[in-house]
């Protein structure tokens, strides 16, 4: 069995009607990818990289695809309101796999150019040649999102342009019948330009099986600052597959920011290369699990140049049976002097079925560098626990507070004020039960109707 | 208020108290003072509920109500305090809300509504005032970053601030220098009254000429060997404790 076939034979049958909806950039990738294809096989469990995490078992069931391009019904941007609300009027929204604009997104961009791959395919053509730059269909996921994909959002920000009202993405699961939902985002920063992007996932229909594959490239150039927030607050039977590609130029800042509150299963991927000196990265990553979830984290930053730093942390909270990883790599090739590059993953177990895969990787060709890495995997500490009952704090608020103070450095590194405030509430509700997944969160989600 | 009969308690299999008994009344300062190892501080631990330590026979009773029975938490709420001799640091947990949990729960307890914000801020104002405080400190992270001194008045500020029936100061004195000794002892002064009481565990007189006690009691081998009146503690500093194991050790 082979769970790939059954995409790339669906693939074969509907080639011309997924062509007909797409952009001509996106057809002319898919031979490549079909061949990437074809012999592979999708990792199984205890595979190099994938220790915990079985990616043939979430792709294998037969989800159904939106592939003549249905826009769902409903206006989303009215139907839905995020968790993390007020933070742009410069919102899209992610029906399953359609983008809407929301109603003042385009006034609102700010000298930022937002479009779907469509639109962008007759106004940016230039910019939308870019697609696929990144993409490495060394990934069997990335070429089946690559093989499959019909549009996407494009995030162009010209030369120079600093974008102030941050961009907002809003991803949503809400059908009645099972979706594999192919999304596609490319950013394209020119040389000193600066945006923030905030993407939410989210799943409405909580009993239904949802697969989201997902391919973000994200191109910065020369001195441009980009954030990018990824949050995703899902339901037990959403499965996630995402990768980030990165490439920074000269002097570039690029801050990646994963978060995971509530899921079902969740593999990301982060691949940052740095080709310019001077480049700053800093990826972080916040995982809050319990019940049966399962986050699994994939980083690999690559050092293609001198004088660059790149910073990582990654912290897991584990309860129940719930299963996280993380495998993070670091590496600095050959010529590339007084890199700084420090990674870190630090994981709390709070039940004794909780499990955590770690690996971490530094590689080095360099002598001339700086770089560590440090992981931990622990319990709550007991004489803190301890102290705050003889104050009398009860044991369960007592681990709540500790749970919660263990992910502030990473809530406090979030450069968006609106979203840190609002993610130190979310963790809050999310240690105190109240946000145990998205099928209780009616009142923060306050899905109308 | 406190009644303590015939308490044996251990850790990890080896047996520390061996018998201890002790009574104290509301208005009382007792000090208990003893070499290195007799179990005072295993006394203070057993009394607050430290899940390390067994009890392995007698009673407590607090205020009419079976100690050991409570949890840590609910033994606070029913009045008993500990200031630790290694205050613990949480860090990312600050001040305030470590405060805040801590009074509103015991206010949850008694049926009484969270405080307000507002009246929570002038309570927390007003008690800092009392070990001198900064501000600062209280919106830091617990203990994170204190100095020794720091953290000793900030476990006087958390006495302060709940009220406590009986306050156990565990070597309180340990690493504070003069001014702070001054300040610190002249805070549990302020907070001393006719219905309350204090044990105060120490190591030298000098706490307990700022802090008079009522009643000194010697622990050694896990047993208070001898009771008397504050000169006793004088008597201590003067001689040491020899004179007193030798005694014990010949019985």
């Amino acid at each position: 069995m082979n769970a790939l076939r059954q995409y790339i034979d669906l693939f074969n049958d509907n080639r011309k009607v997924i062509e007909a909806g797409s952009p001509a950039v996106l057809n002319a990738q898919r031979d490549a990818a079909l061949a990437a294809l074809h012999g592979a096989r999708l990792p199984r469990k205890g595979s190099e990289d994938y220790e915990a995490t079985d990616l043939e078992a979430v792709f294998a069931p037969d989800y159904g695809m939106n592939l003549t391009r249905i826009a769902f019904g409903g206006d989303a941007t009215e139907s839905f309101r995020c968790d993390v609300p007020n933070m742009s009027t410069c919102l899209y929204t992610c029906f399953n796999d359609v983008i809407v604009p929301g109603p003042n997104a385009m006034r609102n961009a700010g000298g930022m150019v937002v479009e779907t791959f469509k639109e962008a395919a007759t106004r940016h053509p230039e910019v939308l040649a870019r697609y696929g730059s990144l993409a490495q269909f060394d990934d069997p996921t990335v070429a089946l999102n690559t093989l499959l994909a019909q549009d996407g959002l494009l995030v162009y920000v010209p030369r120079g342009v600093v974008a102030e009202r941050p961009l907002q993405l809003v991803n949503i699961f809400n059908t009645t019948q099972p979706l594999m939902a192919v999304r596609r985002v490319l950013v394209v920063l020119e040389d000193g330009a600066s945006a923030r992007m905030l993407v939410c996932d989210h799943t409405q229909s909580k009993d239904v099986n949802f697969l989201s594959s997902q391919v973000v490239e994200i191109i910065a150039g020369e001195d441009s600052t980009f954030d990018y927030y990824d949050l995703e607050e899902s339901t037990p039977l959403t499965h996630r597959v995402s990768t980030i590609y990165a490439r920074q130029a000269r002097g570039s800042n690029v801050l990646i920011d994963g978060i995971t509150l509530t899921n079902g299963f969740t593999r990301n991927n982060y691949r940052v290369t740095v080709d310019g000196e001077h480049a700053e990265t800093t990826l972080l990553g916040m995982t809050v699990a319990g019940d049966e979830q399962h986050v699994d984290t994939h980083t690999l930053i690559s050092h293609n140049a001198g004088l660059c730093r790149s910073n990582e942390m990654f912290k897991y909270v584990l309860g129940d049976k719930a299963v996280g990883a993380f495998a993070g790599k670091i590496l600095i090739k050959e010529g590339c002097p007084r890199v700084e590059a420090y990674q870190g993953n630090r994981n709390l177990c709070a039940s004794p079925q909780a499990r955590m895969y770690t690996k971490p990787q530094l590689e080095i060709y360099t002598d001339d560098v700086k770089a560590s890495h440090g992981t931990t995997i622990g319990q709550l500490d007991q004489e803190a626990l301890y102290y705050m009952r003889t104050r009398g704090i009860s044991e369960a608020e007592a681990q709540r507070l500790l749970m919660q103070a263990f992910m502030s450095d990473v809530i406090d590194g979030v450069r968006l004020d609106v979203l840190r405030d609002r993610l130190h509430y979310l963790v809050e509700k999310r240690f105190n039960g109240t946000l145990a997944s998205c099928s209780s969160c009616a009142e923060a989600c306050m899905v109308k109707g | 208020m406190l009644q303590i009969k015939d308490l044996h308690a251990s850790i990890e299999g080896k047996e520390i108290l061996k018998g201890v008994n002790l009574t104290v009344n509301p208005g009382e300062v007792h000090a208990i003072m003893g070499p290195n190892g007799s179990g005072k501080s295993t006394l203070s631990n057993v009394l607050t509920g430290h899940p390390a330590y067994t009890v392995t026979g007698g009673e407590v009773t607090f205020g009419g109500k079976d100690l050991l029975a409570l949890s840590p938490e609910d033994r606070a709420h029913e009045g008993l305090f500990l200031s630790f001799q290694y205050p613990v640091e949480i860090p990312g947990v600050s001040m305030v809300n470590f405060m805040r949990a801590a009074i509103n729960e015991k206010r949850k307890y008694f049926g009484q509504d969270p405080l307000s914000a507002s009246d929570f801020l002038k309570l927390m104002r007003e008690k800092r005032a009392i070990v001198e405080l900064d501000n600062k400190l209280a919106s830091r992270a617990v203990n994170e970053g204190f100095s020794g001194g720091e953290k000793k008045r900030n476990e006087i500020f958390q006495m302060a601030m709940l009220e406590p029936k009986l306050s156990i100061l565990d070597e309180t004195d340990s690493g504070l220098d003069i001014d702070a000794l001054r300040i610190v002892a002249s805070g549990v002064n302020t907070l001393k009254s006719e219905d309350n009481a204090t044990i105060v565990i120490t190591h030298y007189q000098r706490l307990l000429d700022y802090i008079k006690p009522d009643f000194v009691h010697v622990l050694y081998k896990g047993r208070i060997v001898m009771s008397a009146g504050p000169e006793l503690a004088l008597e201590l500093e003067e001689k040491g404790y020899d004179w007193i194991k030798a005694q014990i050790d010949n019985e």
